[in-house]
């Protein structure tokens, strides 16, 4: 049988999803459902005088209106940060209380106050409309870079900071710097987003009077921590008595790794009405309320010698947290941020220092990438700025500063087990025709119009791990993986896994490497995943992890299941165990050339005994059955890593900037699925380049949201995209059997600096902020033309 | 969305007599609907005026096409006949937000609401248009009066728009890059009459640039329009264009329609 890893197995979720038939939470509907609505603040900041719900109760239709004097009488406990962050003076950081449901400040346009279970939406919405809610109204903190001198928006954490973080040595890059021929000196922001899943959240709830079970349906990413930390930290109910299924889900992109405020009142509530609730987010709520991702000011600065080689970095950001700390919200910046910003370099001394921020705007959490992407960005612009100052070629100033051996120890934290990033960039720059820039420059020139080239080289650590490092570094759980598979006595395989797919097709990778371990038809084995009530505990799907940790307990599960298999076999087959070879799912013990399939083998473990035709006897001490589970705590992250090459092509007239070519070579160790692989990193591209060209939150002074909808928010479109020219290198990783790395995030890392260096390069190296919109690229052209005006 | 009194009209006469200041006619939709659903409007009764048959067509004679109030915006886009008499606006319904708001929005229900960045008014302006309404005919350079705002009645239906073919004409348009509409679209229209230079997006209503008319009259080139001083004063800013870009724009885009003409 040939290997399905590293084939193009088409995916098994497309029937579903593409006729139309994926369930997601709004497609699930309980009997005397009530549908709820949630009351939230309008402003950004205002203390809560008085919630006066009288005439809404008479509402048609109302069955109750709970608010947060029922969440504190009740103790249902708030929602929480995960990672412990410490400051660089050894102080813990500081975190607000946020109660599912404020009940006396509210801290950004959007925090629910109260909500509204009605017998149909309608008359939850018009209910809504009656809860009066007297606030006192005060001035809001909304701007990142002046938060640290506003007013403290929580009692007790003065300046707005969460902490001040430090990873890296201040002296030994100070002794560098001294040494340095020139420093390259970079202010940049990282713009705002907002996640945008196609799917906004939703939750329904079925509270079973009986057994006392309440199950959550909901929009999640990682059902097994939401129930966790929804039992543990909110209280709602034991986790014996909670379930928690997150079925088809649309997306999520980090946003949806957060247990939100209505899942926790939405279960709460429905034992306390005894009621089933369905509450699915309208457009606007999840503009106003998803978690959103990115909002950096950094200042850095590169030490560099004349011929170009780095001595020192400095990084110095102000991260936005929003208005609370969430599970990634206080590790993004710091552990996901701080150490990949020395990029793919040899740097002999470096640090990164992060002030995190309050802000009287929607938390801020982590964003395909979290972290990486934001440290990319600000590596990749301040190289091609030292690149152009020196005049060095770009390609060259890299190739200058890249390691050639590993294992690679990075900077500030992480040993790189394997990369090849001179074969990563040579490759990138061939497929992208580099030489042939030139010319096609000249060529747009002779239409009026500007060309760029932008060069990124990248590496990223994802699947987060160990777990006793992870936690060492101030993470509340371990972040393993688990698996089970079970074999049906008729030879059929079910994978349990504990990570979740929203969109990363587990259903078929999965399979793939249990149809490779086992030698079972992939047609025969199903992928389960998204229900507490089935399979084992798992931590979810986030961070480039699924397939490198959880992957891998399947694998390891595989394993033992082949192992047992080997014993009843080998009974079955008259041999020793240590005579049985499994391969292309038959046993085989090679001196009689007697097999039996692993079907079969499955067969006898349910029916041990021996009965007319059945033969099967178990081997002495073993139990019946084929199931095995598996946990998988790998010895590192990974670190997939690769280069892009991108061209814009300028109107200096109107400041279009056209994204005309795109090239991208990623090396994410052994790929099981191409087709898929290339489907995620042309999503994750789509989403980099969004952030560089269209997408931005933006709040005014007051801290109302501007851009609350598609009429404003502006998302990438096909059309504004080319064709993408995909090529991979491959260095396996060490850290696991199967030599995979993460490839979820890849894109998104890469894509923003690759943009924006051709941007500014076709500017002459004339900074602008993120994202390029049109107006500020017309407005550096002008300035370019005054100045070259100038200059002949 | 408020509960609403939902009417099917069987022709122009009875739309009419259920109008009053409280109703609104659905025609695509595609504005109604969505202020509705946010909240933003509220109406006692709602006239659907899609099944009036009289209501729907393109008719092209020697000098002028003739669209009927809810012909949807595929429909121009598409129509062989507009594509032969003025390219240029079967070109700018193309370019009106997606295929489904093509599929559904009407050019009556975009002129009768005069969004200050929807595309067909700067089309009605450039080309000279008639908008027959069920008791006259208007000049569109009367019918638009401000942001929003038309001259219409709330009891007049518009039955068809009759624009004036042009011996030479192009639309261009900056969309907003979020919403699609125009953060600033010129159309310019070169007639034995005259030449207009109808301009939308740039301010709190369409209006034909003068200026730049003129300057064209003279010398119908883009380089006739560098010398041409388009001021910001007046112009819209908002998170996607400051006032002063929308200025600069309007001459950007004129000159992109001239040298499309
Ligand atoms: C996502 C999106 C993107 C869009 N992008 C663009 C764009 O790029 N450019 C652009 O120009 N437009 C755009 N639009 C608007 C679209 O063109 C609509 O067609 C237009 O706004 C209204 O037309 P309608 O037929 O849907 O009118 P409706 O919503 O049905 O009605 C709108 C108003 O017009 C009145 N009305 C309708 N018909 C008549 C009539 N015959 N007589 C008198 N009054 C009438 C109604 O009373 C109502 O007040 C967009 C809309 C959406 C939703």
């Amino acid at each position: 049988m040939a290997s399905l890893v590293g084939s193009r197995v088409e995916r098994k979720e497309d029937k579903r999803f593409l006729t139309g038939k994926g369930r997601y939470t709004s497609d699930i509907n309980i009997a005397n459902q009530t549908y709820a609505i949630f009351i939230r603040s309008p402003h950004a900041r205002a203390k809560i005088k008085k919630i006066d719900t009288s005439k809404a109760l008479k509402s048609s239709g109302v069955v109750d209106i709970l608010t947060g004097e029922h969440i504190a009488q009740d103790k249902i406990g708030g929602l929480i940060a995960g990672w412990a962050i410490r400051s660089e003076d050894g102080s813990e950081m500081k975190c607000p209380a946020n109660p599912p449901l404020a009940k006396d400040s509210v801290n950004f346009v959007g925090d629910p106050v109260a909500v509204v279970f009605a017998e149909t939406l309608d008359e939850a919405r018009a209910a809504a409309e009656l809860v009066k809610v007297d606030y006192k109204v005060l001035k809001a903190v909304s701007n990142l870079g002046e938060a640290m001198n506003s007013e403290a928006i929580h009692d007790g954490i003065d300046k707005n900071l969460c902490y001040d973080w430090l990873l890296g040595d201040r002296q030994k890059v100070k002794e560098a710097f001294d040494k340095a021929d020139k420093i390259i000196k970079l202010d940049i922001n990282n713009n705002r987003l907002i996640p945008n899943a196609m799917e906004p959240r939703a939750c329904v709830i079925d509270y079973n009077t009986a057994s006392e079970e309440i199950t959550c349906y909901t929009t999640s990413q990682n059902p097994h921590l939401s129930r966790l930390i929804m039992s543990a930290f909110g209280g709602v109910a034991p986790e014996n008595k909670l379930r928690v299924v997150a079925p088809d889900v649309g997306g999520g992109f980090g946003s949806k790794i957060n247990l939100y405020n209505e899942e926790i009142v939405c279960s709460w509530a429905s034992k306390k009405i005894e009621r089933p609730i369905k509450w699915v987010a309208e457009r606007t709520e999840s503009f106003l309320t998803d978690t959103h991702g990115r909002d950096h000011i950094t200042h850095a600065e590169l030490a560099v010698t004349n011929d170009g080689k780095f001595l020192g970095f400095k990084n110095e950001t102000i991260a936005n947290l929003g208005a609370y700390a969430r599970v990634f919200g206080t590790v993004t910046p710091t552990y996901l941020f701080g150490p990949c910003a020395t990029g793919v370099y040899i740097m002999p001394a470096a640090y990164s220092n992060v002030k995190a921020v309050y802000t009287n705007t929607a938390p801020v959490d982590a964003y395909r990438g979290a972290g990486r992407p934001e440290a990319t960005y600000t590596i990749e612009r301040i190289v091609d700025k030292a690149a152009m100052e020196l005049g060095i070629d770009p390609i060259e100033i890299r190739m200058k500063n890249f390691p050639t051996e590993f294992p690679f120890k990075q900077t500030l934290v992480h040993q790189i087990d394997s990369g090849d990033y001179v074969a990563g960039l040579n490759k990138a720059k061939e497929m992208a025709d580099y030489d042939g820039f030139a010319a096609r420059k000249k060529e747009s020139e002779s239409k009026g119009k500007l060309r760029g080239i932008g060069v990124t080289s990248y590496f990223e650590a994802c699947g987060i791990a160990p777990s006793p490092v992870v936690m060492m570094l101030g993470c509340g759980v371990g972040l393993w993986e688990s698996a089970e598979v079970r074999f049906n006595p008729t030879g059929q395989v079910t994978v349990y896994t504990g990570s979740h797919s929203h969109g990363q097709s587990h259903q078929t990778t999965f399979a793939q490497i249990a149809a490779d371990e086992l030698g079972v038809p992939i047609e025969n084995i199903d992928v389960v995943h998204g229900d507490t009530d089935k399979g084992t505990f798992g931590m979810g799907t986030y961070g480039s992890r699924s397939l490198t940790v959880g992957g891998i307990a399947i694998v390891n599960a595989c394993k033992k299941i082949v192992n047992k298999g080997k014993k009843i076999a080998a009974k079955m087959l008259e041999a020793s165990p240590d005579e049985v070879d499994f391969k292309n799912g038959e046993f085989v013990v090679a001196k009689s050339n007697k097999k039996k399939t692993i079907g079969e083998v499955a067969f006898a473990s349910y029916l041990p005994g021996v009965r007319d035709e059945v033969k099967s006897p178990l081997p002495e001490g073993e139990e019946p059955g084929l199931i095995e589970s598996s946990f998988f705590d790998p010895a590192n992250f990974s670190f997939p890593a690769g280069s892009h090459i991108c061209e814009v092509e300028i109107d200096p007239e109107t400041g279009h900037v056209k994204l005309d070519k795109y090239t991208a070579v990623d090396d994410f160790g052994t790929i099981v699925n191409p087709l898929i692989v290339e489907g995620q990193v042309h999503g994750g591209l789509a989403q980099g380049i969004g952030q560089a060209l269209y997408e931005n939150a933006q709040y005014d002074d007051s801290g109302q949201l501007i851009t609350a909808s598609y009429m404003d928010y502006t998302m990438p479109r096909a059309d504004d995209l080319p064709d993408f020219n995909l090529g991979f290198t491959c260095t396996k990783a060490t850290t696991n059997p199967l030599g995979v790395k993460g490839c979820g995030e890849a894109g998104t890392i890469a894509a923003t600096p690759t943009v924006m260096n051709a941007v500014i390069n076709a500017l002459d190296g004339k900074e602008i902020s993120l994202p390029a919109t049109a107006e500020k690229v017309w407005k550096a052209c002008k300035e370019m033309k005054k100045s070259n005006a100038k200059a002949a | 969305m408020k509960t609403f009194n939902y009417h099917s009209a069987k022709d122009v006469k009875e739309a009419s007599k259920l109008a009053s200041s409280n109703s609104a006619f659905l025609a695509g939709g595609m504005t109604t609907i969505p202020s509705m659903k946010l909240g933003l409007a509220s109406y006692k009764d709602i006239i659907d005026i899609k099944r009036i048959k009289k209501l729907s067509g393109i008719k092209v004679s020697g000098k002028t096409v003739t669209i009927g109030a809810t012909t949807k915006h595929s429909e121009v886009a598409s129509s062989k006949d507009v594509k032969k008499a003025i390219p240029s606006l079967a070109a700018l319904a193309e370019g009106i937000g997606d295929p489904q708001v093509r599929n559904r929005g009407t050019i009556g229900g975009s002129i009768a609401n005069n969004d200050p960045a929807a595309d067909y008014p700067s089309a009605c302006i450039a080309l000279n248009a008639t908008i027959h309404t069920n008791n006259r005919s208007i000049d569109a350079e009367k019918f638009f009066r401000g942001m929003f705002e038309t001259c219409l009645k709330s009891t007049e239906v518009i039955e068809s728009i009759e624009f004036s073919i042009p011996q030479k004409s192009s639309y261009q348009k900056l969309p907003n890059p979020a919403s699609r509409y125009a953060i600033v679209g010129v159309y310019v229209a070169q007639h034995k009459t005259g030449i207009n230079v109808g301009v939308t997006g740039a301010k709190s209503c369409v209006y034909n640039d003068k200026d730049l008319a003129g300057a064209l009259t003279k010398n119908f080139s883009s380089s006739a329009i560098d010398s041409v001083k388009v001021s910001s004063s007046g112009m819209n800013s908002d998170i996607h264009a400051s006032s002063d870009y929308r200025a600069n724009m309007v001459k950007a885009f004129a000159k992109k329609a001239v040298d499309a003409c």
